[in-house]
């Protein structure tokens, strides 16, 4: 699924990474745990998370996520997007919530981890 | 070649808690290793950085890279840990809040060292500190 299309079926904002919005996600992780993404070992992934302070974005980078939804409107702050920029990161934000955000992008074909 | 880096950890710290992992990570590509590799050894180091940050006063990391392997050595200050076995069992954690609203704390953070290491080492005096020991072949 191209990021392109996340943001337009979680109606989200993007916070930054405006140059891949071509780039594609295979599966999507929703959590607020860390040490629990940080067990995952897939490509192109988006984490989807309703955590946002630096540690989500410091997770990321150690896990070579790329792409991150965050939900319900969370507020990135400017140090969180400027390590996300540092490390090639999208950064999303949707609306709406974790779960519904889960739900509609299974729906479309964005596949589970496990 | 052997390369020898410190980092000065400060307990309580969650603003730079993940710096020193970060500095490694971006050492070990500079070192062309297999970046299957450096994804466990810098996954182990940041949880291990965030258990002194979390748990600690204060901490030094320090690191050796050699040419088939890196050993990361991270000494603090601070607790101890009275039962390290109980301690390593999935879901036990004695984290605080802030640790936990940090998206930390669950008790995944020792098991998830030992999955991504070759060798883990673990010797505390509670009261004292705590010594952790990490080697990961290349």
């Amino acid at each position: 699924m191209k990021i392109e299309t996340v943001i337009e079926l979680t109606e989200a904002t993007l916070v930054c990474g405006d140059d891949k919005l071509e780039m594609t996600v295979e599966r999507g992780f929703s959590s607020d745990l860390m040490s629990d993404v940080l067990t995952l070992d897939t490509e192109g992934l988006l984490l989807i998370t309703g955590l946002a302070n630096i540690q989500t974005i410091r997770t990321a980078e150690m896990a070579d996520i790329r792409y991150i939804l965050f939900v319900r409107n969370k507020k990135v702050a400017p140090e969180m997007e400027e390590l996300a920029r540092e490390n090639n990161m999208v950064l999303l934000a949707t609306p709406f919530s974790l779960f519904k955000t889960s739900g509609i992008l299974y729906n479309h074909g964005l596949r589970p981890v496990y | 070649m052997v390369v020898e880096q410190t980092y000065k950890i400060r307990g309580g710290d969650f603003t730079h808690a993940g710096d020193a992992a970060s500095k490694v990570k971006k050492l070990l590509k500079q070192l062309d290793v297999d970046p299957r590799k450096v994804k466990s050894i810098v996954i182990a180091l940041y949880e291990a950085e965030v258990n002194i940050v979390a748990h600690a006063w204060e901490g030094v990391i320090s690191i050796m890279i050699d040419s088939d392997h890196i050993r990361m050595v991270l000494e603090d200050k601070g607790p101890g840990i009275a039962d390290i076995e109980q301690a390593m069992v999935e879901g036990y954690s004695t984290a605080s809040r802030e640790v936990r609203e940090m998206g930390f704390g669950a008790g995944m953070g020792l098991s998830n060292m030992k999955r991504n290491t070759d060798l883990l080492e673990i010797t505390s005096k509670v009261g004292v500190g705590t010594t952790v020991t990490m080697v990961n072949y290349f």
